[in-house]
This record gives structure tokens, C-alpha cells and sequence, in this order.
């Protein structure tokens, strides 16, 4: 489904990388590692298409993601580097602002039962400023447990942050959207488990 | 869970903007009294001979209507910018021209609106007649719908500068000048009796090719920033 080719990525003066070239089938999930600079969320935005390339192409279901980006867009769930979630507003409105960008419409009730699974329950009204920076990465990830409609889904750093319980929380969400057919992209630190799925890595070099 | 069309994603981008707004009163009342004053001191400081005040009020009025929404314009995009929002809205399935549209509308709705609605009540302090309070309201109606939209080109471009302030002003300002030309052009023929269908014309024109052009050109500069 998601295919790279030759991907070649040049910042200012220096050459992050080049000729990476992978695909990923439906149900597969993709580990994007390195150390610190060497372009790993460089490569994600590269990947949604918010980067041009210096050579090489992305395709999602065989378009290239520059060229013609409806369809990546239409299946696309991205957590970025920035977290995209508003400090004055509660985690509640954050969730469905923040699905309803992406096209996929929740109702406060569905909301709550989400941020009550990511222990966020009795705060759902809480502005974002006054929860602990554990929990804003919490409801930030709550999109993951709503985001069933979208086959991509491409994480930044998503287990920075998080106490254990909630890595395993995480990690079941994406388990299920690699049963489901989806696909995901993620980088991380972290030594990342999955029972009964595969995970092919990506090391980037210094 | 349900899928969103256009209609539902655009409005959820201009309630979560308004909601935002509501949450930061202050940015909002700030530009809102800065203009007030301003076009409160004119009449203290000009004097109160009210052949001159009437001959001045609408340069006076449009003037700081300009200064106000620059005031307002570095918040457009600046804080979705640094959060992490601007990416996600350039990645929605729906058109970023017109989620830029809805973000502008928000804007406007906060930073234009109630310019319009308090104009009047200023221009008694300078003794118009209640035709050009009118004719002000229209004009102020019709333009700052339009500053709003050519402001968030500069809004755009000047995302991720230092010092975007003193810039977004440099770039701003000059397009601004058509506006308030003919804005202030038809308060004052209104003024002096004359017909004024001719500014307002050309202010409605203004404002369609603010209106084609204007998001178009905010989401090209948009799409540059983040990348």
C-alpha cells in the first residue's frame, strides 16, 4: 500500500539520507529508528507528503503522495512531532476538533468513553493547560483509539512520555489497526512488542 | 464515529476557532478597545469644531479599522503554526484553501465584527448625520471582511519569522490601501450628499478578488511554512 522509492532528503547543507526504499503491505508495520538528528521525522513528513523530496518518490495506493494527495489524505492519521493539541481547550473538545480535521466526526459521548480508556476519566472537561504533560500526550494519543477509518497511520515519537500502562495501551491500539489491515509508521526509542505481528525496522544512519 | 464532508469539517474549524477565542478574551477585547480609543482620542485632541471633525471622521474611522486588524492578524496562524494544527489541517482530506476560509471567517467574526457594530456609536463623537453612520457600518461591513483575508497572506508568509509583527505590517499594509481608499472615499460622499454606490462598488469588487485570491494565496504560504 505505501511504497518508497529512492528517497533522498537533503536540510541546508547536509544530506540526512538517501535511497531508502521499502513498501508496506496491508497489516504491516514499519519501525523508523536512529539516533537523535539523523531524520527520522524527517522522513515521516516526507512520508505524508508535507516534505518534497530531493529525489525519489512516495506512492499510497500507487499515487504519488505530492502529485495527487487526496487519497493519502483521505486514509491518512498523522501524530506529529507538535502534538496538535490546543493548551485552553479540554482534552474532550481537543479529541473531536482534532478527529473532525480529519474528517472523522465523534460524538462527545464517544469521546469521553476513549479518554476514560486512556485514564483520563472525570477530566475530560480539564483544559489541557492544567493536565501533566503525560496526560496531553495521553489525549493527544486518545485519536488512535477513534481512528479505526483511517488505513495509514504515521506516529511521531508516539511513546514519549507515557507511563507503562499506557505504552501497553498504545501498543494494543496498534496491534488492532494491523489486524484490521492498516498499516503504520512510527518512530521510537522504545522497544516496541506486538504479539502476532511483524515488525520491519528502518535504521537510519548518523 | 461518521465521516465528515466539507460542510461539518468547516464548521468544526470555525466553532473550535471561536471556542478558542472565548477562552482568550483578552487578545479579542484588545484589539476592539485599541480601536475605540484610538478613534476616541481624535476628537479630544483635534478639538470640537464639528465642520472639521465630520470632513476627518471617516479617514479617522478606516484608519484605525486597519491598524486594529493588523493588531489582530499575527494571531491568525501563529499559535496552530507552533501546536502542531496547521499540519493537521494541510493533511484533513478536506481542501486547505477552504479550511483557511473558516479560519479567516473565525477571525473576522472576533476581530472584524464588532468594528463593524460599535463604528456608529463612534461616529456620533464626530457629528455624522445618520445616512453616513449608515453608509460607514456598510462600508466597514463589506471591508474588513476584506482586510482580514488579505491579512492572512501576510499572516502566512511571516509564520515562523522573528519580528513577525513589524513585517506583517510591511507587507500588509500597502495592499490595504484600495480599501481604505474607497472605504473612507464613500463615508465621506455620504458626508457631503453625495451618491456613493460607485465606492461601494468597487469596495464589493475588492472584496470578490480578496475572496478568490486571498485564501489561495494564504494556503500556498501555508503549505511552505510547514515544510
Amino acid at each position: 500500500m505505501l511504497e518508497a522509492l529512492g528517497l533522498e532528503c537533503v536540510r541546508g547543507q547536509r544530506r540526512l539520507f538517501r535511497g531508502i526504499t521499502f513498501g508496506l503491505a496491508a497489516g504491516q508495520m514499519l519501525w523508523v529508528l536512529g539516533p537523535n538528528g539523523s531524520g527520522k521525522t524527517t522522513l515521516l513528513r516526507l512520508l505524508c507528503g508535507l516534505l518534497r523530496p530531493e529525489s525519489g518518490h512516495v506512492r499510497w495506493k500507487g499515487e504519488d503522495v505530492r502529485g495527487s494527495p487526496d487519497s493519502l489524505h483521505a486514509d491518512l492519521l498523522y501524530l506529529g512531532h507538535a502534538p496538535a493539541v490546543k493548551d485552553d481547550l479540554s482534552s474532550r473538545e481537543n479529541l473531536c476538533f482534532g478527529l473532525a480535521q480529519t474528517g472523522i466526526g465523534v460524538t462527545p459521548r464517544e469521546a469521553d468513553a476513549v479518554l476514560g480508556e486512556f485514564g483520563l476519566a472525570g477530566r475530560e472537561m480539564v483544559p489541557i493547560r492544567a493536565l501533566s504533560q503525560g496526560q496531553k500526550r495521553r489525549a493527544a494519543l486518545s485519536r488512535l483509539a477513534l481512528g479505526a477509518a483511517k488505513a495509514l497511520w504515521i506516529l511521531d515519537e508516539p511513546f514519549t512520555a507515557l507511563d507503562a500502562q499506557a505504552v501497553q495501551l498504545v501498543q494494543a491500539h496498534l496491534a488492532r489497526q494491523l489486524s484490521r489491515g492498516g498499516c503504520v509508521v512510527f518512530t521510537s526509542h522504545h522497544e516496541v512488542e506486538l504479539a502476532g505481528h511483524a515488525v520491519t525496522r528502518l535504521q537510519l544512519a548518523q | 464515529m461518521t465521516a465528515l464532508g466539507l460542510a461539518p469539517v468547516f464548521a468544526a474549524v470555525i466553532r473550535r476557532d471561536l471556542t478558542l477565542a472565548l477562552r482568550r478574551r483578552s487578545d479579542v477585547l484588545t484589539t476592539f478597545f485599541f480601536f475605540v480609543i484610538v478613534v476616541s482620542l481624535f476628537p479630544l485632541g483635534v478639538g470640537t469644531q464639528s465642520s472639521m471633525l465630520r470632513s476627518i471622521a471617516p479617514g479617522v474611522v478606516w484608519v484605525a479599522a486597519l491598524l486594529a486588524s493588523m493588531l489582530a492578524l499575527v494571531r491568525l496562524f501563529a499559535s496552530d503554526f507552533d501546536d502542531g494544527t496547521l499540519e493537521q489541517l494541510a493533511l484533513s482530506p478536506q481542501p486547505l484553501v477552504l479550511l483557511v476560509v473558516a479560519k479567516v471567517f473565525a477571525h473576522w467574526l472576533v476581530s472584524g465584527l464588532p468594528l463593524v457594530l460599535v463604528a456608529p456609536l463612534l461616529g456620533l463623537q464626530f457629528d455624522l448625520p445618520a445616512g453616513a453612520l449608515g453608509i460607514m457600518m456598510l462600508t466597514l461591513l463589506v471591508g474588513t471582511p476584506c482586510l482580514s483575508l488579505i491579512g492572512a497572506i501576510g499572516a502566512a508568509l511571516t509564520l515562523g519569522v522573528r519580528g513577525a509583527g513589524g513585517l506583517l505590517a510591511l507587507l500588509v499594509l500597502p495592499l490595504y490601501v484600495p480599501v481604505l481608499i474607497f472605504g473612507a472615499g464613500a463615508v465621506s460622499a455620504a458626508v457631503a450628499g453625495m451618491p456613493v454606490s460607485g465606492h461601494l462598488s468597487v469596495l464589493g469588487a475588492c472584496l470578490l478578488i480578496a475572496l478568490v485570491l486571498g485564501p489561495w494565496a494564504s494556503a500556498a504560504a501555508v503549505r511552505i511554512a510547514i515544510e
